[in-house]
């Protein structure tokens, strides 16, 4: 699994291998990544739970910034969802959190995660699933009976352009990181020393900040508009 | 010079990952478009400026899966390489 010259390298690597009903299958760096993408997740999870149940008039500067998140999660859902918007909300932030982080790892020397479409496509069947849940709850026959509206004729279609929403979503999220993971690197792995010292740094701006932040908004933007035609 | 069968599959997937990469002329475009728009939208309306700021990343975000398809495409043909 080697990159395109001699020291290119932006592929994902198995760790260790092992037998799962005699299959061959491998712990990459992908695993190793979300593994510890989790447990940050969870450390900062319990301590926001500390911090909240300690609670203060006067809040703190970790209080301070856990609430200025969960005031954007509730903003952004009901800005989409309404009413309905507290069912969802805990979906929604969970992603936006897990996505974000994932995104960012390419900072801090991991791979980055989500340039696995692995990890993409399982986030998109995720929201695939409670999207046509929500739909046959909410319409129940209703549900499989819309696929044939406004014309019969349209049924192929119709139903393509449902199971197209989770591969879009999930491709488009893959195809943005791991433009980015290829971009540098090559950059790292094809320039002289000299031009690897600082001047990456506008393009970690560009390909793991800003674009890291602009999908995540775009998944968890679109996966409410997908909820949000089952409502 | 002597041209395995192999050696010519491999680089016409290369010819064919620099075509796909075509794809990205209309994002290119539509991206152009959606922020000359936006400009003008902030222009008439310049209370508006975050919410448009916000719309307009969105929507150019959405508009550049079309490109993203293409990367993918040529990706796999560079890298997978299915043909071989």
């Amino acid at each position: 699994m080697g990159g395109g010259g001699s020291e290119t390298d932006f592929m994902i690597h198995g760790i260790v291998k092992y037998h799962l009903f005699g299959q061959e299958l491998w712990l990459t760096t992908t695993t190793v990544g979300c593994i510890i993408i989790t447990a940050t997740l969870l450390i900062l999870g319990i301590a926001a739970n500390r911090a909240l149940k300690r609670a203060s008039d006067v809040p703190g500067t970790f209080q301070n910034i856990v609430e200025l998140g969960v005031e954007m999660l509730e903003k952004m859902t009901n800005g989409i969802l309404g009413k309905e918007a507290y069912r969802f909300a805990n979906y929604i932030g969970t992603l936006f959190l897990f996505i974000l982080f994932c995104n960012l790892s390419g900072l801090f020397g991991l791979r980055t995660v989500t340039a696995d479409f692995g990890v993409t496509f399982m986030l998109g069947l995720i929201t695939f699933g409670i999207v046509q849940y929500q739909g046959i709850k909410n319409h129940g026959f209703g549900h499989f009976t819309g696929l044939f509206k406004p014309l019969p004729v349209l049924f192929p279609i119709n139903l393509i352009g449902e199971f197209a929403n989770p591969i879009s979503i999930s491709l488009r999220l893959f195809a943005n990181m791991l433009s980015g993971v290829i971009i540098m690197g090559l950059w790292y792995g094809m320039m002289p020393i000299l031009l690897k010292i600082g001047l990456p740094s506008a393009l970690h701006a560009y390909c793991d900040v800003f674009s890291g932040c602009i999908q995540t908004y775009v998944f968890c933007m679109l996966t409410m508009v997908y909820i949000n035609d089952k409502l | 010079m002597n041209i395995s069968g192999q050696d010519f599959i491999y680089g016409c997937s290369a010819i064919g990952a620099g075509l796909a990469m075509i794809a990205g002329i209309g994002p290119g475009v539509g991206q152009g478009i959606a922020a000359g728009h936006g400009a003008a939208a902030v222009g008439r309306n310049p209370g508006a400026r975050s919410d448009i700021t916000s719309t307009m990343l969105l929507g150019q975000a959405v508009a550049e899966t079309t490109g993203l398809y293409g990367l993918v495409v040529a990706i796999i043909l560079m890298f997978v390489k299915p043909f071989g």
